[in-house]
This record gives C-alpha cells, structure tokens and sequence, in this order.
C-alpha cells in the first residue's frame, strides 16, 4: 500500500474514531473517498481496529450499497420499482446490456465507461419508467430513448 | 406585504426530475434582469421553492400569486418562464392555456390535508417559514404545559396508529416504553422507505423536515429520551440534505440541544443514513443496522419498547406517524379521532401511481372507498384501458380487483381482502398486466431482500419464485398453483419477521383474485394479458410493414427476413420471444399473440 492511501486511510481513521463510528459509517466514508472496498483496505482497518476481517465483509456483502470491484465512469440505473416495471424497466435493462456488450455476469464494461446497477425505487413514480444517468434523471424511457441519451456518454 | 407577488416553485424529486431546477434558475435570472428595468418585480416579487404537492403527473407545477390570488400552471419548462413573467407577473394577466385544468382541482379538493397540509406551501429550507404556519408551538406546549403522562395520553386518546404498515397504536406502545425504567431511552425516526413504489415519506422528509423533528422532540419527551435518530434511506439524497438543514437550523433557534424551551428537558438527533437493505425497515433489523451489525432482524419478545437499540428502551416512529403529531398536540386528540373510519383515526398518506391520469401524492381520510380514490382523486384509468386491481402495500400488500373496488382504505378494510396498508404505497394495474407476472415481480424483490437468516423466508421465496418463473416461461405444470399456495401458506406462518412473513401475500392475493390467469399459463401456455414473453408467438401483419428492416436489425436470432421495402416474416422456429422486433417496429406492424 502505498503512502498516499495509507494517509487517507489513517484520515478515516481518525474520523471516525472522534465521532464514535461504527464499521457502517466506515465503510460508507471508505467507499466515498476510494470508490469501492478492496480487501486490502479492510485488512488494514481490521488490523488497525482489532475487528475481525470477516465482520467487515459480513456488512459489506450483506448492504447493496457497497461495492467490491472498482465501477465505470458512468454509473447507468435503471429503476425497477413496481411501477416502472409495469411500464418497462425490464424491456430497458435489456435493451441497455445490449448497447453497452454486457454479459449476463458483467455490470461494467470493459473499457470502465459504463456500470449497469438496478436501484428498488427511487420514487419518482409519476415519470416512471425512470434511468438514472449519474445524477441525471431520465424520465418516461423507452428502449430507443434510452440509447440515444448514452450515446452522449461514450466518448 | 399588499401586492406581493409570490412565485412558487414545485421542487420537490419529482419536481427537479421534471426540470424543477431548470425553472427555478430560469425564473431567477429572469426576475434579475426584469428587476432592473421594472421596479414591481424588483421590490414586490418573491421567489419560493416548495416541497411537492403532490400532482406529480403534471410537473413542473409553478403558482404564480399576485394580490391573494393564486394560479397555478402545469408542465412549465424554462422555455415558458419568459412569457409567465411578461404577461402574468409584469402584466398581471394569466396566462390561459397554460392553468391548470378542473381535474387539478378534482384531486385536490377531495382530500383531507393533515400531515401534507404545508407541503407546497412552505419553503423546506427556511426554519422561519415552518414556525409562520405554527412550527414548534406543539412542542412547546408539550415541554411546557403537559406532563410526559399527559402527553402519552393525548396520543392514546387521538388513536394515532403507525404510519409504516404494522398500524399498532402509537400512545399504547410509548407508554409500553415509558414504563421501563431505564437510565436511558431512544427514539428513532424511520425513514428507511424501501417499498417500491412509495415515496410519501421521502416527499414530507424533502416537503417539511420540520415537522418530523417536531414530532420526534414530542415522541422524545413523553418517553423521556436524550437522544434521537434518523434511519434514512442513502438513495433519498435530497432528503437527506434537507433533513440536515433543518437539523442545523433547529439547533441554532435552540430547538434541540440543551434545556429545550427553558425547561430541564435535553434532546439531540443523529443522523444515520440507510446502506440499502429493505429488511432494514423492521424494527430489530433497523437497531441492529445502527449499532453497525448486519441488518437482521430476531425474534420477538423482547420488543424494542423493553429492549431496543443498545439494549435500552427504545420506540421506532415512521415518518408520517411523527409528522401527525404537532397537528394532534396542537388541536387536540378529540378533533383527530374525529377524522376517518371507526378503528383507524386520521388520514393517511398515499402515493398512488401506475396505470392511472393523475399519479401523485395524496392525502385520504381513512375508510375513504377505493373507488372514490382512483376514480375521482386519481381521475381513472389511463389511456382507455380497463381497470384490472390495484396493489397495496408494496411487496407485502396483495393485489384488490374490481369486486372489491369500494371497500374503504383503512388498516381493517385492506386487511379483510388479503392485502394491507404497508406504508400507503397504491399501483393501479390494467388490462394489459400479467397478474403472475406481478406475483413474480414481488417474489423476486423479497427474495433478493430476504436476509437470509430463518429458513423459512430464505428457501421458501426462493422456491416460490422458482415456480412463479417456470408458469411465466410455460413450463407450468398441473398442481403448481396447489403447490404455491401450500408453500406461501408454510413460509407466511413460519418466518421470524414482517419481510418473510408477509412476502407470500402478492402470490395469495393474486391466486385468490386472479386464478384464471394462473390457469391460463399453466394449461394453455397462454398470458392473457400478453406480457409474458416465452408464452407468446410474434408475427408480422404484412399490411402494416412497410419492409424498413429495423426488425431484422434488432433481432439477435436472425428470425426476420425480407427484402427490403418488403413485408418482412419472423421464423417462429427460430425465434427465442425476446421481443426486440415489437419495440424496434415504428409502425406497430409486430404483434404478439
């Protein structure tokens, strides 16, 4: 580990520990600062904190909000709460993993542009069926829709 | 101020998503210019942005009020604000064609504004705005006036009962708490709304954060708890940011901290945001997700009342229970049970969205009927389609048909169909849905959310999904919908929490209502409602393709053949029903059978 990511690791640290945090919250700030959760950051803090490795991973794996493989650049979810199913989410996931050559098992393309997610509901219902680009919200796609507004995306 | 003229600005997510922001900005730079040469907007007007009001469908909702009187106009978009601002603000007359219509009014006039009463009206970012319309007086009637007891008693003789789907009576299980003794107790707000399909309490979270910290410092005080918690959802970001604001507003007016309206009583409120998981919205769940654990939840007794987060007394509030509460302390229990049906007082939030002319988010006095709510508030079914059931209460509700359409909305009504009030979440479904696809749907959110801790709810969602998915791809066999019903029955009666619990109801509901459907999948190999991709056979109807080959292009067997300018044809022993041709067709020549 190089220094630069121990410094920031040690920052968290610090944090968190002045502000009584508990693993959540230090994987929340660990995942915003770096991105996703390596093992090795996790070693680190379980060394650093005298807390099983294993407690780490059993909350990171058990919360959807973190991620242990590094994501595109841009992060593409598409929305599959009850109403934009009924409107056709599903027919717009496949229409995205498509476009971008995604493999059943694959969620990032392989150029690390894209990251297909699927988020429950974000309760924008009246619009539905609703994709997130990054923070941009689409509303009221449809398959075609949703190809024209990634192609702005792919450099 | 006479001739005061208010420009308001719907802002809320669905509000923004709509182009809210864009407006608003619009509206500011316009106003900056337009001041400079006219002095009646330079002086007079005043730019607002409020929470949402409901009327989602028709965003972005701006009102524009010039002497007391108020017009609201629908779909605005930045395009729009400079003609808004020339004919209606400088020139004072509205502009015609862009006002609302009478259904506008038809939805707003026949609900009953309690907990959304200020949405839309105040600006959630201004503490000062929240204390105009009466913020904080309950509370400070509560901490000055009442006792702990007192307060309690209020709320047990108001017959609140909790806003998140279990309806227990929010003074009876206070005062289960308060009866402890305890050097310590906690509050916790939960605001932890995974339903899909349900955005009441992100929308009075982002419309009036206020009031749910009120309500938490009156929960707070009849219980006898120091400290309070937020559980939010992460995916709920300007929620989240707003609820921070009004912390930190709140804070410095003195209205938590230390020695609350000049009495001994201390409060303070954290904030813990949600990591995304569903099974977080039960109680123990919850608790265990702010201690830092995994979120699963165990078994009960002892109920958090007794033994909660870290192991002291501690009440879990929803959202809107808590926003309820001001209202009650400040004009009294007996106007509150006033309100709704016999055994559930009060109104109730609903986001009542799918097939339906108005989606939004509305307020009902409880025992209201279920026709009254989708076809006069909601205006009817969308497009010319037939009403086919609406959904309630999200993935734990059931699915209510036409025979059922006028039983009233309250927890007992639902309840009796085999559905329930969850947290108010309301989807109108229509002809053109596959009720075992509804079923699925569910099913596949359940299991995914399901913790995995009993085995019961585990193994039991997954079979259930099994079989749901083997009738949707027809490979249904004969006693599968016997089979379901025997499993969903095991898994409701056997799981260790409300998630597993409940999960089976979308299948019994539906099988219940719906069987027919099942049949239909099962024997004929058929999907009624054409939904159900593998059960279909595509074709195209020669007269209406015009041979542009976006067919051929989309489909990935290489099933469609032609010439070019040609009718095209699908292979039908080639083709997988993905149906890639029906959405690429422009001429709606692909049709499925």
């Amino acid at each position: 580990m190089d220094k630069q990511m121990t410094e920031t690791l040690e920052a968290i640290y610090d944090k968190c520990l002045a502000n009584e945090d508990n693993i959540i919250t230090i994987l929340q700030e660990i995942q915003s600062k770096i991105g996703y959760i390596q093992e090795e950051t996790v070693n680190w803090f379980a060394e650093r904190t005298s807390i099983p490795a294993s407690k780490y991973y059993g909350v990171v794996t058990f919360y959807s909000q973190f991620h242990q493989n590094p994501r595109g650049k841009n992060i593409v979810t598409v929305c599959c709460g009850t109403v934009c199913h009924v409107k056709g989410a599903p027919r717009i996931i496949a229409k995205v993993r498509e476009d971008l050559k995604l493999k059943d098992d694959q969620d990032t393309t392989r150029d690390m542009l894209f990251t297909l997610e699927r988020v429950n509901c974000v309760g924008a219902c009246s619009i539905a069926p609703v994709v997130l680009v990054n923070e941009k919200v689409l509303g009221k796609v449809t398959p075609s829709k949703i190809v024209k507004s990634l192609k702005e995306y792919k450099g | 101020m006479s001739g005061e003229i208010v420009v308001n600005v719907c802002m809320g997510t669905g509000g923004i998503a709509a182009g809210g922001d864009l407006v608003m900005e619009e509206f500011s730079k316009q106003f900056e210019a337009a001041g400079i040469q006219n002095a009646t907007v330079k002086e007079k007007c005043r730019l607002h942005k409020v929470g949402c009001r409901g009327f989602c469908a028709r965003d972005v909702l701006v009102d524009i009020t010039v002497d007391g009187e108020v017009s609201t106009y629908q779909y605005i978009q930045p395009e729009m604000v400079s003609r808004l601002i020339q004919d209606h603000v400088i020139g004072a007359k509205p502009v015609k064609e862009w006002l609302v219509g009478d259904d506008y009014h038809t939805f707003h006039d026949n609900q009953t504004k309690i907990v959304l009463g200020d949405l839309g009206k105040i600006d959630p970012e201004s503490i000062d705005e929240y204390l105009q319309v009466d913020g904080y007086k309950a509370a400070e009637k509560a901490l000055t006036t009442m006792t702990p007891a007192q307060v309690i008693q209020t709320v047990k003789d108001s017959m609140l009962r909790g806003r998140g789907g279990g309806g227990f009576p929010t003074g009876i299980k206070w005062g289960f708490c308060a009866a402890n003794k305890s050097d310590q107790y906690y509050i916790i707000c939960n605001a932890d709304e995974g339903d899909p399909g349900a955005f009441m309490d992100r929308s009075v979270v982002e419309g009036n954060p206020h009031a749910v910290i009120e309500g938490m410092i009156i929960g707070a005080y009849a219980i006898g708890a120091s400290i309070g918690y937020v559980y939010i959802r992460a995916e709920y970001p300007l929620a989240v940011d707003r609820l921070h604001l009004a912390l930190k507003a709140a804070k410095e007016r003195g209205y938590l901290g230390e020695k609350l309206f000049g009495t001994d009583f201390n409060f303070k409120i954290k904030v813990k945001l949600g990591a995304g998981a569903f099974v977080c919205g039960e109680e123990t769940a919850l608790i265990a997700s702010i201690e830092g654990e995994r979120g699963m939840p165990r078994a009960k007794p002892p109920f958090p009342a007794n033994k909660g987060l870290w192991g002291k007394p501690t009440i879990i509030n929803n959202v809107e229970t808590l926003a309820n509460l001001p209202h009650i302390l400040n004009k009294g229990a007996a106007w509150y049970a006033s309100i709704g049906s016999e055994k559930s007082k009060g109104t109730k939030v609903i986001a009542l969205t799918g097939k339906i002319r108005n989606t939004g988010l509305i307020e009902i006095p409880m025992g209201m009927p279920l026709k009254e709510i989708i076809f006069n508030i909601g205006g009817g079914i969308e497009g010319d389609k037939l009403f086919k059931a609406v959904q309630t209460g999200g993935p734990s509700g059931g699915c209510i048909p036409q025979q059922h359409i006028d039983l009233p909305v309250d927890y007992e009504g639902l309840a009796s169909v085999g559905s329930m009030m969850g947290s108010g979440g309301m989807v109108v479904l229509d002809e053109t849905d596959c009720m075992v696809n509804i079923s699925k749907f569910f099913l596949e959110f359940t299991q995914s959310e399901s913790c995995g801790k009993c085995v019961p709810c585990r193994i039991g969602t997954k079979r259930l999904l099994e079989i749901l998915t083997r009738i949707t791809e027809g490979d249904g066999k004969e006693g599968d919908i016997e089979l379901l019903l025997e499993l969903a029955e095991d898994v409701r009666d056997s799981s260790l929490c409300g998630l597993g619990m409940s999960a089976p109801n979308p299948v019994i509901s539906t099988i219940k209502y719906f069987r027919h459907e099942y049949e239909a999948h099962i024997k004929n190999k058929k999907c009624p409602a054409k939904v159900c991709n593998k059960l279909l056979t595509f074709f195209i109807r020669e007269d209406m393709c015009v041979g542009c080959g976006m067919c051929a292009k989309a489909c990935p067997v290489n099933a469609i053949a032609g010439e070019k300018k040609l009718a095209h044809k699908i292979d039908n022993h080639l083709c997988i029903q993905c149906g890639s041709c029906f959405d690429a067709c422009k001429f709606s020549a692909v049709l499925k059978e």
